[in-house]
């Protein structure tokens, strides 16, 4: 029987690595003569630097130089040499370019010495003075000045269907509410990181913290005007990044920078506080008008978001596709209008415009269920769509309604009273809500290489990277399951720029893209092999076609005959000794384009709130997930247990505060940005209903990575509404909006 | 971080010579000490290990009450037998308070000592009197929702982070230092300071004094107490707004009251002639609401931390009301 590893929990093939330590980070590599850089950040939000005096950290010994913007050697200064993968349209920063200050906490200094004690030391002794220039951070003050960008980051907003306005004035109920959060950043328990080795010879060897090696390549190649050959770039292992790894960050030009003017490897690596000096989710205000007919259906909605950007780059998300992806309605109107201030670029961070425009859209939607007076479940199934209405195509799947099936049965939804406040306990106010989500299913080109060593060793590869993901695991298994070996034969290599092409690790795109290009390199490496048997003449295989052959324990043997199995080592040892090779770039199948690919998740909260303190309490949750076929369901309920725990911080506590005073975010550590703790987490339950799909990609698989935190915020939200009667339209959600 | 030098004493007498010298400073647990060092926050240029001083034991005092060496680590007073079954309050307020990481490395007289947790205070790029005298405050004016409401002053609004002092300040412990000029008993209400003109003092510890020990009186309150804390997550979170409620009751009559708030001033708040009205008084709902009334009299909001005035008095009332129930825990 041929072992199927897809579809079943398996351990992390790097797990053993990573408990015992000796899974290696980016900055935990070593280099001979390895020396220390470290950042020195500004104090304003605007205006210039008047001088920056050097001297006493020049002086003290060991300290190898002090890098700013009047030492910076020139390189390049186009814009397009700046840009990266995920750049959003605009202008790039460029650390230590001039005297200018564009945001507080902007990069100002790298001081580098022979220890990372005496670099800190000295990066204190670096005195600094600013001409300051009034900034402009407070978004609500700002919105007034908002604009649509030339071009937008992501997909530009959907056009109008039928005429939203009109259908919303005629009505019969109607809401129009803003709804908003402030920024939140990533916060990844490793921090970024990089370490740069300039070789004799010109070329580079980096080890560095990004969801793709080869974007760091490209910008380090493009920056520094380094042919990309020449720019080697590792990063095995990643501890979570959540998108804040999507692009380079200002860690990796400076460390580069300081080793090329220096010629010793450098490492930078960023503290906790400085992690908030870079990208973040953006602040965001949604309006949501919302017409429905006394019967609870649909009639119109309009969505328009307003953003957040920097004043150098016009960066934004899908908020307002969701109506269009998630319901029903003939009338609707969106856009999406930046606000642009003094603050470093917003950066895609987890489910990007997904958890923005879900938490929304999903408590408007409960609101206009009250309205109607009916069941918010019921709502949403009366206006339920099986069209994608941006796209104008069906769905390849959408088992949203076995979400809501098998998530109201076990969280026992059918026994919910419709009013609030109608359950209590002691002088906590039981409530319980539920908010639905989607998030795309993209196939992207990837490729990959296998190679089958004499030995009968299958080594996988591809330039994509692991960000705590599982990706080293359900890679080895796609791989283990298509070859039919013992997945203990079986490796799968990440992290280095010279892998096959991949594209950047985000979006949820890894296991269908990645995961689609490791089946077919198998495949191919089986015809490879049916090759190598027949040229040597090998009896059974003669006339057989690559499609007539199947691979199972580790043998070959025609599909019609199974008992005349042939070792693979048996074949292998006909190709002389040598390891067979094959490689392939893996695209979307025409047919995807007919369809849209979305995963679904429905997400069932109960909360308590005390009724005099406002405390709140998540107490249960369900999240029933509709994600194609689920490659290993134990990884994939870690993942979306992450998101379920993202989502109650999310709802109840991540914030970032921006002082306006000051132009600056205030609570840049871990001890004053909260994060969930243990303490927050109730019993969760993930349910993965059966999905299949034959057009998503070869392998029925969605991706996991996002899925997990759209609907977790509005469902809380729209619980504590049922524990308390209260409406709060402001994420998190804290004790003061509720006593 | 900046150069340091650094020394071990074994006895009180040497700790007390070495730390007169120019900005030279204790360590014991260092758990917040180095974080502040980290960012530049403080920067002492001697290090004083004390934590091979005999000061690691809890032991009975002649007066009936508990003596707490000052670097018995916050994780054994919390689970020691005596502070278990006599202080249950005490205990309570400590396990609130950071997580099992850090009680294990905290010591009762650094936790005394521990600097507040102001956003701006942690950032040497804001201004800042309490960092940095003169500077001005950012808080007033800035973001402000962990900070004070009372005993604030137009120079700072920080608050004394402290669990433990809470519940220290309601069961009226004395701390025992010692100087230069020899040992002198500090009554806990006058240990903290407001932050008045001159908020870089937290205390009024001597620079050369260290606190030896914290004396418990007889008197515990094991029957009737509540340690309830209110913060933005469940766990590892400094208080919005915290409350150590003892009741001594006779009946439903109340013989002795005590309350102390944390996260709302300089200082652990208490108000004795609060606390005086509710002697003799019915344990009931309505007195509970009338001296939390009296408790956050001349209390003042700065925007982002006004609801703690409300917040607060409610606390007040259902910490009583569950120490009255001994249901210390909600």
């Amino acid at each position: 029987m041929k072992e199927n590893y897809t579809g079943k929990p398996a351990n992390r093939v790097d797990g053993h690595a990573k408990v015992t330590g000796t899974a290696k980070y980016a900055a935990e590599f070593d280099a001979p003569n390895l020396v220390h850089g470290v950042v020195v950040n500004s104090a304003i939000a605007k205006g210039r630097i008047k001088s920056i005096d050097t001297s006493e950290a020049l002086a003290l010994e060991g300290v190898l130089e002090v890098f700013t913007h009047e030492n910076r050697p020139g390189y390049t200064w186009l814009d397009k040499h700046y840009q990266d993968e995920d750049s959003p349209p605009g202008s790039p920063f460029r650390p230590l370019n001039s005297d200018k200050i564009l945001f507080s906490m902007q990069p100002i200094a790298l001081v580098v010495a022979e220890t990372f004690e005496l670099a800190r030391y000295a990066a204190l002794l670096v005195k600094v003075e600013y001409e300051r220039e009034p900034h402009s951070t407070d978004f609500e003050a700002n919105i007034s000045n908002a604009y649509k960008p030339k071009k937008y980051k992501s997909t530009p907003p959907p056009d109008p269907r039928g005429d939203a306005e009109q259908a919303f004035a005629a009505a019969e109920l109607q809401l129009e509410e803003v709804y908003s959060h402030t920024a939140q950043h990533h916060n990844p328990i490793e921090m970024h990181a990089s370490i740069a080795i300039w070789q004799e010879d010109g070329s580079l060897i980096i080890y560095d913290k990004i969801q793709g090696v080869q974007n760091s390549q490209e910008y380090i190649s493009n920056a520094f005007g380094v042919p990309k050959e020449k720019v080697q770039v590792y990063s095995p292992f990643v501890g979570g990044a959540f998108g804040s790894g999507l692009r380079p960050q200002y860690q990796l030009f400076l460390a580069v920078l300081a080793a090329r003017e220096l010629k010793r490897p450098v490492k930078v690596v960023l503290t906790r506080q400085q992690m908030f000096s870079f990208g973040h989710r953006p602040t965001t205000a949604q309006r949501i008008a919302m017409g429905a007919s006394p019967d609870g259906k649909l009639q119109a909605i309009q969505h328009n978001a307003f953003g957040e950007t920097s004043t150098f780059e016009d960066y934004n998300e899908d908020v307002v596709i969701w109506p269009g992806v998630l319901y029903h309605c003939d009338n609707v109107q969106v856009s999406h209008q930046l606000v642009s201030l003094d603050v470093y670029t917003p950066l895609d961070m987890r489910a990007p415009g997904g958890t923005t425009g879900t938490f929304a859209l999903e408590i408007a939607i409960d609101e206009m269920a009250y309205k109607a007076g009916l069941d918010p479940l019921e709502f949403r199934l009366k206006n339920y769509t099986d069209t994608d209405y941006n796209e104008g195509k069906p769905f390849s799947s959408k088992e949203l309604k076995e979400c809501y099936r098998q998530g109201a049965e076990r969280f026992g939804w059918a026994n919910r009273k419709m009013a609030p406040r109608s359950m209590k306990k002691g002088h906590q106010l039981i409530g319980w809500g539920m908010a639905h989500g989607g998030w795309e299913a993209k196939q992207k080109e990837a490729a990959a290489k296998a190679v089958l060593s004499p030995e009968g060793k299958l080594e996988v590869s591809c330039a994509t990277a692991d960000i705590g993901t599982g990706t080293y695991t359900v890679m080895t298994q796609i791989a283990a399951e298509t070859m039919g070996l013992p997945i203990e034969d079986v490796s799968f290599k990440l992290g280095d720029s010279s892998l096959p092409k991949s594209p950047l690790e985000g979006g949820s795109w890894t296991v269908s893209s990645v995961g689609s290009a490791v089946k077919q390199v198998c495949e191919k490496l089986q015809e490879e092999l049916l090759k190598v048997a027949q040229k040597n003449g090998h009896e059974i295989f003669k006339d057989a076609k690559p499609e007539e052959i199947s691979f199972a324990n580790g043998r070959m043997f025609l599909s019609e005959a199974p008992a005349q199995s042939v070792p693979l080592l048996e074949v292998l040892a006909l190709n002389e000794g040598k390891p067979l090779e094959a490689e392939v770039s893996a695209k979307p199948a025409k047919e995807q384009q007919k369809y849209s690919s979305y995963s679904h998740s429905a997400t069932f909260a109960e909360v308590q709130v005390d009724e005099d303190l406002g405390t709140v309490k998540v107490t249960r949750l369900v999240s029933a997930i509709a994600g194609g076929k689920i490659i290993n369901p134990k990884t994939a309920r870690s993942q979306i247990l992450g998101g379920t725990v993202w989502g109650i911080g999310c709802a109840l506590e991540e914030h970032t505060v921006m002082d306006n005073h000051l132009g600056r975010f205030i609570n840049h550590d871990l001890d004053k940005y909260h994060l969930p703790v243990n303490a927050d987490i109730p019993e969760t339950d993930v349910i993965f209903v059966e999905e299949k799909d034959e057009i998503v990609n070869p392998l029925g698989a969605k991706g996991l990575g996002e899925i997990g935190i759209v609907s977790v915020a509005p469902a809380i939200a729209n619980a504590v509404f049922h524990a308390t009667g209260k409406r709060i339209r402001r994420l998190p959600i804290t004790l003061d909006m509720l006593m | 971080m900046r150069p340091f030098t650094f020394t071990q004493v074994q006895d009180v007498d040497s700790a007390v010579q070495e730390v007169s010298a120019e900005g030279a400073k204790f360590i014991a647990g260092g758990t917040n000490l180095l974080d502040l060092m980290k960012i530049d926050v403080m920067s002492p240029s001697h290090l004083v290990d004390i934590t091979k001083i005999a000061l690691n034991t809890i032991e009975e005092t002649e007066e009936g009450g508990i003596r707490l060496g000052a670097l018995v680590t916050n994780a054994d007073t919390a689970y020691h037998e005596l502070v278990e079954t006599r202080y249950p309050l005490l205990s309570h307020a400590i396990l609130a308070g950071a997580t099992a990481q850090l009680r294990n490395m905290a010591t009762n007289g650094g936790n005394l000592l521990q600097r507040t947790r102001c956003y701006y205070f942690y950032d040497t790029q804001t201004p800042c009197n309490k960092r940095e005298p003169g500077s001005g405050c950012s808080a007033i004016e800035g973001y402000n929702r962990d900070l004070a409401i009372l005993g604030t002053s137009e120079h700072c609004i920080a608050t004394h982070p402290s669990d433990m002092c809470v519940a220290l300040a309601a069961l009226e412990a004395t701390v025992r230092v010692k100087g230069p000029q020899g040992e002198r008993p500090i009554p806990f209400a006058e240990f903290h300071r407001l932050p008045g003109d001159n908020p870089h003092l937290d205390s009024n510890l001597q620079p050369d004094e260290i606190i030896t020990a914290i004396d418990l009186p007889a008197q515990g309150f094991a029957q009737h107490y509540t340690y309830l804390k209110l913060r933005d997550r469940a766990s590892y979170a400094f208080a919005l707004v915290s409350v150590a409620a003892a009741l001594d009751l006779e009946g439903s009559i109340i013989k002795e009251a005590r309350i102390a708030l944390g996260g709302v001033a300089h200082k652990p708040w208490r108000v004795p002639e609060a606390e005086a009205f509710l002697r003799g008084k019915e344990a009931t709902t309505e007195n509970f609401r009338r001296v939390a009334e009296a408790y956050l009299l001349g209390a003042k909001g700065y925007g982002d931390n006004t609801f703690k005035v409300e917040l607060a008095k409610r606390a007040i009332v259902r910490a009583l009301e569950q120490a009255t129930k001994m249901e210390p825990t909600s």
